[in-house]
């Protein structure tokens, strides 16, 4: 909660005392400090004794506040008795909490969790339904938006084209960098282990050289920048629809689609490949250190041992597959962004979809681009 | 009891080189609704949240209520926090929580032993006495209209009966109908539950409706404290613009007051001024 701590101090009290007349009528009298402090104590005694009076008397109170005033009131009205003794400030308050009604509901109402069930199950349906639709109308935009901009080459935006790629790719060498190097070493250290029960191990190149060029390079790259860049596109442009500048883009004329997602659409096709090409050169770099400590295999023999068991056909798989990614990526990022309307929370719940829906797609993408290549005779 | 709700003695703020507050002293009495106007960039608000204690102060001393911000409470003595109620700019209302459960919030913090029946009921009423309809207590505040949120907001503040309100610009972003109803209900509650009200403000109709004083914030400090009537007295240009600028003199006529005296500078702030407001 928001507050550090709660309350230790001592209330100071209310008492009350229940007395009956000779003529049938009974006084239930307040006296001591009635505030929002006391309220709960003699709200709560009340709710166990439950006692009947026909008067309630509070020229006994030293202090009362809003919370007290309408705790006598709701005494009173219970009970059916009349508040006497109330001085001109007691007056002043009850009159003014009494506007209450005091039944209506706190939270909306909730549909019972069955059909709660089944609406979600069909409202994310037609969202799935709906959102794929929209995505795909998003790519033909920013298709036209590409053919507009080579029909019009000034209308390329370079700087904002070189600061993306700056943003994208160059900013991302250290973190991809240190990433690469560790996956390369758990590879290596983790194939070996198994390789050795074979006698085999001199195949850990095989299989780091082969797996990092081939899947992991790109693969992990294209999470990580969904991580890093997919996710600022969408908070990017989302908070920009939010502060209403696309609209004021889209009235001057200039077109959102080639000033916002163009360039960066751009700058992860042409990055994604070669940070996924460097991304699986460290992640032989960081397998061949290993096996330097722990397979007694000379650094300088791994990197030559990888370009005689490495087929060249693995360096085009990962490069073909990095501009698609990167394409998946920044489209998703660019898309969720745009979708943001209404409140800063929708900027949050965007940028949270984008990169579960990027790094989603990306899988399924390479899985099927797993299956292509080994049917086509790629392997 | 000492009679002063606030007092701001020597108050600096500093972020980096840049000081926004130098040697700034204010005293606040108890009981009354205080304006306080400066130009953008004087730093109300970064002295609203230095009394609230969301900002630590370079240098300075701040007492609210008898007790100084900053520093443990003694033994036996109330939570400062639970003497005063803040309403924010936009309202700050917790966007997961209903009006009412917003409402809700400080009443379970501080007093988590109250009957959640009893606790629903402060809630209702507190809203109901923002101006609130019955039906408002339910909502999101994504479904409320701005002036809503503002009002929910003052709920929330009222939650604990606080003796002092803390209000940032209520009546920005408001109609102008809107507005009014706002002022009079700061008026009305401040008359019905004898509130002090700390209030930072830009509008001129809310300075002349219902502020018992002024404070104006310039050159790092409060250069001014009076009445209207004291303030435009004062030949400071600043003071003299903001109150006898256009917009100025049309909310001194809309109170039937004698926009022509305005121009005739008169002596210091203690005199008495004829062009009464």
């Amino acid at each position: 909660m928001f507050f550090a701590h709660s309350v230790d101090y001592m209330a100071p009290d209310c008492d009350f005392l229940l007395a009956t007349d000779a003529d049938g009528t009974s006084t239930l009298t307040l006296s001591g400090v009635l505030t929002i402090a006391g309220v709960g104590a003699l709200d709560h005694a009340m709710r166990r004794e439950k006692p009947q009076f026909t008067n309630l008397d509070i020229s006994g109170l030293e202090e009362l506040d809003t919370a007290g005033a309408w705790l006598v009131w709701r005494l009173a009205r219970d009970a059916g008795a009349q508040v006497v003794g109330a001085g001109e400030k007691a007056e002043r308050l009850m009159s003014a909490v009494k506007c209450c009604s005091g039944d209506a509901p706190i939270a909306p109402p909730r549909a019972p969790p069955m059909i709660r069930i089944v609406e979600t199950v069909g409202l994310v349906m037609i969202g799935l339904w709906q959102g794929s639709g929209a995505i795909l109308s998003f790519l033909g935009a920013l298709i036209c938006a590409l053919g507009n901009v080579i029909r019009h080459p000034s209308r390329i935006r370079w700087t904002a084209l070189v600061r993306q790629t700056e943003l994208v790719g160059v900013d991302a060498l250290a973190i991809v960098g240190l990433m690469s190097f560790l996956v390369g070493v758990v590879i290596a250290q983790q194939g070996a282990v198994q390789l050795q029960q074979f006698g085999a191990e001199i195949y850990t190149v095989n299989l780091t050289g082969r797996i990092s060029l081939r899947e992991l390079g790109v693969l992990m790259t294209a999470i990580m920048v969904a991580g890093r860049s997919g996710s600022a596109f969408a908070a990017q442009i989302g908070t920009m629809k939010l502060t209403e500048e696309i609209d004021a883009m889209r009235t001057i004329g200039v077109s959102p689609m080639e000033a916002l997602v163009l360039p960066r659409v751009m700058a992860a096709v042409f990055m994604m490949p070669l940070l996924g090409l460097y991304s699986a050169l460290i992640a032989i770099v960081g397998g061949a250190t290993i096996s330097a400590f722990t397979l007694d295999i000379p650094f300088f023999n791994f990197l030559a041992r990888v370009q005689e068991v490495v087929p060249l056909i693995d360096l085009w798989v990962g490069l073909i597959k990095g501009p698609v990614f990167g394409l998946i990526v920044a489209m998703t990022g660019c898309y969720q962004g745009m979708q943001v309307k209404g409140s800063s929370e929708e900027v949050g719940l965007r940028t949270t979809q984008a990169v579960v829906q990027a790094i989603f797609a990306v899988i399924v993408i390479d899985a099927f681009f797993a299956v292509f290549f080994s049917e086509v005779g790629w392997i | 009891m000492n009679d002063l709700a606030i007092r701001i003695e020597d108050l600096e703020n500093r972020f980096g080189d840049h000081a926004v507050h130098e040697g700034l002293s204010l005293d606040v009495r108890r009981g009354e609704i205080i304006g306080v106007v400066g130009g953008s960039g004087t730093g109300k608000s970064v002295l609203m949240r230095s009394v609230i204690g969301l900002q630590t102060p370079s240098h300075g001393r701040i007492e609210v209520l008898g007790h100084e911000v900053g520093t443990p409470r003694a033994p036996g003595e109330a939570d400062i926090r639970s003497r005063w109620g803040v309403l924010f700019q936009g309202g700050a209302l917790f966007s997961t929580l209903t009006v009412a459960e917003n409402v809700e919030v400080p009443l379970k913090e501080f007093y988590p032993d109250m009957d959640p029946e009893l606790r629903h009921e402060i809630a209702r009423y507190k809203v109901s006495l923002t101006g609130l309809p019955d039906n408002a207590a339910a909502k999101y505040p994504s479904e409320l209209s701005g002036g809503m949120k503002k009002r929910a907001g003052l709920a929330r503040a009222l939650a604990l009966d606080p003796e002092l309100l803390f209000l940032d610009e209520p009546t920005a972003g408001l109609d102008p109908i809107g507005a009014a109803a706002f002022d009079s209900l700061t008026r009305e509650l401040h008359e019905t539950l004898g509130l002090t009200v700390f209030l930072i403000t830009h509008d001129l109709d809310t300075l002349h409706e219902i502020c018992d004083r002024v404070a104006v914030l310039a050159d790092k400090k409060v250069i001014a404290v009076g009445t209207i009537p004291e303030l435009m007295a004062s030949d400071h240009p600043w003071i003299h613009e903001y109150f006898g600028g256009p917009r100025g003199r049309s909310a001194l006529m809309a109170r039937g007051g004698e926009a022509q005296d305005l121009g005739a500078k008169t002596h210091g702030l203690d005199s008495p001024n004829p062009a009464k407001a």
